[in-house]
Order: structure tokens, then C-alpha cells, then sequence
């Protein structure tokens, strides 16, 4: 491998030990903010999904592009 | 020293009508003719306003459409855009931009071109039908359609050495520009590959050619500059996929500007990134979701995307620091574009679906991922393919990437006054402002020349053969300061 490359994983990987205690205390909470957020959004989708899916992906057909 | 990085970006939106009579065709016609005779209707009449002060574009008095060439459903815009049919396909082409935010800019007003048509069209249809516009490349069913870039190039550089030299940037740049897809069309099913990175990738097949509907190839050799062909060259970009995100497009033609100056500037020492097989490289690359494909390369040794993607990185940033950045147009433009570079690939190093928030496949993989979790179905079912669609719907009702909370470059303000007024650092400020001032003098307007038609004499043809020149800071002051058109031509000497 390059040097650059090796360098960028050690880099990382120290700045992951570093890192390790405070981001596991914190990924729970985040980690959870971002399913509520997730879970909001899938609420969204469900009520502007085309309604026959299906049938819309189906039809769905683009002849003649480049 | 690399020549300043003009760039453009085409792009062929899909459209589908719930009336299985409609012909695409005729769809495509009816959404560029809805929207130029709104603005008919409207009364473009820039003729009593001060164009660079006003950006509605709108006034209540009856006025002039912008300048329609001869053939039938072309229309150029008063931001220099061409907006027209192509095939079955709506299609619109950005005007000329200086730096790559600005072309993410004119690429996002050109959605919002193709939303009024829309709505325009939808209100004719009336109940019949409605017509939906999606900007993506693929209908899942092997059928693809393009979004192409353009960048200005000096014809002094030999093309075999851009053709060989930026391959390994087209291929690997999909890890952080592409679009994503459901499924593939060509070389599995969607048990064998569930999801993939880029919506274009497995459409190619050779290396370097012509044909742009056939045998795509990576490198697309048409050689049309729109400028002195003595002096530029434009590389026609074939390769990429239509992002909905800002960040991604961001990237997307802001790496490439970069990686094609260093080029120029034969600093793109790259010859140890050849990929022993280009398109197995790209087909591999894009069905790789973990980022952890080994790719062959030529010198027989082995990289991964990510890899590659830091070394070209590593390059770009030695020569920014080395040359600077003249070559994107914009100094903090350029800086922003390195931070962004450094900091995504970081982040596909450390947890790609941090990115969620500013990548397209990314968001759009969390998604499908969330949803068949949420409702346990499996990679096969339609509803993906259904998503997979709506995501790229330019209805802001229906759009999935507008829902998905996706980081913003732009301001919708800008959006709205780029569907009206051209970018003032190239030709299409003189393009766009001569339409918008004297469309009724105008005959035929092209990417390189206007020609005017004053009555009195012969037509009168402006070339404009080097993109750089036409700008606010050479003709603004002349074009406010004119009467009409024949006192414009008389202070161009024309």
C-alpha cells in the first residue's frame, strides 16, 4: 500500500481508540434520535407512496434516451 | 497553467403519465411548449425593467417569449439554458458556469423549470392525465438516459492522455456521486445485487468511443467545443448519474473540474491507478455497497475505490497548494470543494451512512434499508422499486429525496432568480440578457453565436467563440446602457 493510504487508516484508527469511550456514551442517545427521525420520515412515506406501486413501476418506461 | 473549468451539466428527465394513451413524445413536446407560453402569457418583457436588478423575470404588460429557434419545442431561456426535446425525453441543458457551486445552482433552477412545466401541462391535461417528471437515469427495465457534463478544455492537451489519465476518476468518483439504484437491469437480479451505488454504471460497455445510446463508453469522445475549436475542446461526460443532491452534484462536477485541470497541467501522476479491466472496474464499483471491493488494476497490484479516491485526493491537494485553485473559477469555492472531498471520504472510511444526510445513494440505501425493516419484505419487492423512483420525483409533493432531510448548499431565493437570469462570469449572461432585452431582434440563438435580424439589412450574427467573454464585467454596462438592439450592435462593433 502507499504511504498516504496508511497513513489515513492509522490516523483513523487512533483517532477511533481516542474516541471510543465518549462516542459509545453518546451513540445510544443519537442513536436513537436518528430512529425517531428515520421512523418520522417512513411515516411520511407511507402516506405519499404512489398508491398502486406496482402498477406505477410497471409503467414506468423511458425508450430513446442517451 | 490549466484553463478556468466552464462547466455545464444536460440532463434527460424520465417522465411517465397515469394515461397509458399518452405518447412520450408528445408529453416531452407539451412540458417545454406549456412552459414557454406561460411565460408568453405572463408577458416576458424585460424591455421597461432593469434585468439586473429585477430577478422575477415577470411583469403584468404584455411582452415577448424568449427567442424559439426554427425547430419545433426548442426554447433558449433568458438564463441561458436551452430547454428542448431530445428523442422522448425532455431535456435541458445549464448555461455555461465559472465554478461548481454555480453549476449546481443553474442544475437545480433547471428542475425547477422542469416542476413549472408540470404544473403547467397538468392544468392543460386536466383530468385526462397527469404527467410526472422524475430526474434519474433508469427505468429498471434496461432502458437508460443521460446526465451529462461538459467542461471546457484546452485543445492543446492530447485527448489519449485525458481519456487515459481520467478513468480511474470516473469510476472510482461513484462511491461519493452516485445516485443509487434498486436492482440491476444488466448483469443480475435483485437477490444477487439488492442495491447498487450508481443508477449508470452497469449501462457500459466499452472504454472510450463515440456512441452515447449504444456501447456506452466511460470516455466519450465527441468532439463538438460550442467555441473556437483551435483554442477548446469540450469534454462531453457520459458517466454520471442525475443527483438530486446539492452535495453530491457539488462533488460530482467540482472533483472532476479539478482532477481535468491537473491534467492539463500534466500533474495527475497517476499511472499505477489503471484499472487492468476499466468496465468490470466500474461495474464492480458501482455494485459495491460496503466499499471493500479489491479492483484489479493494470501494474497487477490491487485497490479498492476508497483507496484510489485518496490517492487522487492526496494529488489534488498538493497541487492546490502548489498552484492554487484559478481553475474552478472561484478561490473559497475551491477550498469548500477541498473540504468537502477530504471530509466524505473520511466519513465512507468511518461510517458511510453518516452521509445519509448528503449523499444520494447513501439516503436513498437508509431508506429502502428502513423500510424493508419496517415492514419485513424482501429486496425483490415493487414498493423498493416504487421508492427507489419516487425519490428522484421534482414534485415537492411527491419528492422522497426533499423528505429525506438532505444538507443544503443553496438558498431557494437563488433558485428562483437562476430560472430567470444567466451566471454573470461567462457568455451566457450575454446570451441570456440579449434574449431577455431584444428576443423580438433575435432569430436564432446558440451556444456560440446570436444572430440578429434589425429589418433594415442583412442579419447581423454576434459570435461568441471563447466562453469567457460576454460576461456582466465586459457587456453589462453596454447592454443597460443601449437603447435597442441596433445601438447594442453598433457599441459591439458589430
Amino acid at each position: 500500500m502507499p504511504e498516504r493510504e496508511q497513513k489515513h487508516k492509522s490516523t483513523s484508527t487512533k483517532r477511533e481508540t481516542e474516541e471510543e469511550a465518549d462516542e459509545h456514551s453518546a451513540s445510544t442517545a443519537s442513536g436513537e434520535k436518528l430512529k425517531a427521525e428515520l421512523d418520522d420520515i417512513l411515516d411520511e412515506i407511507d402516506e405519499v407512496l404512489e398508491e398502486n406501486a406496482e402498477e406505477f413501476v410497471r409503467s414506468y418506461v423511458q425508450k430513446g434516451g442517451q | 497553467m490549466a484553463i478556468a473549468k466552464v462547466c455545464g451539466i444536460e440532463t434527460e428527465y424520465g417522465i411517465h403519465s397515469n394515461n397509458e394513451h399518452d405518447n412520450p413524445v408528445s408529453l416531452s413536446s407539451l412540458l417545454v411548449n406549456s412552459y414557454v407560453a406561460d411565460l408568453e402569457r405572463a408577458g416576458w418583457d424585460f424591455e421597461n425593467e432593469n434585468p439586473a436588478n429585477d430577478a422575477r423575470g415577470f411583469s403584468a404588460t404584455n411582452g415577448q417569449p424568449p427567442q424559439i429557434e426554427t425547430h419545433l419545442v426548442n426554447a433558449v431561456l433568458t438564463n441561458g439554458a436551452r430547454y428542448y426535446v431530445d428523442h422522448a425525453h425532455p431535456e435541458l441543458s445549464t448555461p455555461e458556469c465559472a465554478n461548481p457551486l454555480e453549476l449546481v445552482l443553474y442544475d437545480k433552477a433547471g428542475e425547477e423549470i422542469l416542476r413549472r412545466s408540470a404544473t403547467s401541462a397538468n392544468k392543460y391535461l386536466g383530468t385526462e392525465s397527469t404527467v410526472t417528471v422524475i430526474k434519474n437515469n433508469s427505468d429498471g427495465k434496461g432502458n437508460s438516459y443521460g446526465c451529462h457534463e461538459n467542461y471546457l478544455m484546452d485543445r492543446e492537451v492530447p485527448f489519449s492522455r485525458i481519456a487515459k489519465q481520467v478513468i480511474t476518476h470516473f469510476i472510482t468518483r461513484i462511491i461519493m456521486v452516485g445516485a443509487g439504484k434498486v436492482g440491476s437491469e444488466i448483469t443480475g437480479d435483485s437477490h444477487t445485487v439488492p442495491f447498487q451505488v450508481s443508477q449508470r454504471g452497469e449501462f457500459f460497455e466499452e472504454e472510450i468511443g463515440l456512441e452515447t445510446t449504444l456501447k456506452r463508453p466511460i470516455v466519450n469522445t465527441r468532439d463538438e467545443p460550442h467555441a473556437d475549436p483551435a483554442r477548446f475542446r469540450r469534454l462531453h461526460v457520459i458517466v454520471g448519474d442525475a443527483n438530486m443532491s446539492e452535495v453530491s452534484t457539488f462533488l460530482k462536477v467540482g472533483t472532476t473540474a479539478l482532477v481535468l485541470a491537473m491534467i492539463e497541467d500534466n500533474w495527475l501522476d497517476n499511472a499505477d491507478m489503471m484499472f487492468a479491466n476499466p468496465v468490470h472496474a466500474m461495474h464492480q464499483v458501482s455494485q459495491d455497497v460496503e466499499l471493500c471491493t479489491v479492483l484489479d488494476l493494470a501494474n497487477g497490484k490491487t485497490a479498492t475505490a476508497l483507496q484510489l479516491q485518496w490517492k487522487i485526493f492526496e494529488l489534488a491537494s498538493n497541487y492546490a497548494k502548489q498552484n492554487g485553485l484559478p481553475a474552478l473559477g472561484d478561490e473559497e469555492v475551491g477550498k469548500m470543494l477541498m473540504e468537502r472531498w477530504e471530509s466524505t471520504l473520511e466519513s465512507l472510511e468511518s461510517d458511510p451512512m453518516s452521509l445519509a444526510n448528503q449523499l444520494d445513494w447513501v439516503a436513498k440505501y437508509r431508506l429502502l434499508q428502513a423500510y424493508i425493516d419496517r415492514h419485513g419484505i424482501s429486496w425483490a419487492d415493487p414498493k423498493l422499486r416504487a421508492i427507489d423512483i419516487q425519490y428522484h420525483d421534482i414534485n415537492p409533493e411527491k419528492s422522497l429525496y426533499r423528505r429525506v432531510g438532505m444538507e443544503r448548499l443553496l438558498d431557494d431565493d437563488d433558485i428562483n432568480k437562476a430560472v430567470v437570469m444567466p451566471p454573470r462570469d461567462t457568455r451566457a449572461f450575454f446570451r441570456g440578457m440579449c434574449l431577455a432585452r431584444f428576443s423580438k431582434e433575435i432569430v436564432s440563438a446558440n451556444w456560440d453565436s446570436l444572430v440578429f435580424d434589425l429589418k433594415d439589412g442583412p442579419l447581423k450574427r454576434v459570435p461568441m467563440m471563447d466562453p469567457l467573454k460576454g460576461t456582466a464585467d465586459h457587456v453589462d454596462a453596454l447592454i443597460q446602457n443601449c437603447r435597442d438592439a441596433a445601438d447594442l450592435l453598433n457599441g459591439l462593433g458589430a
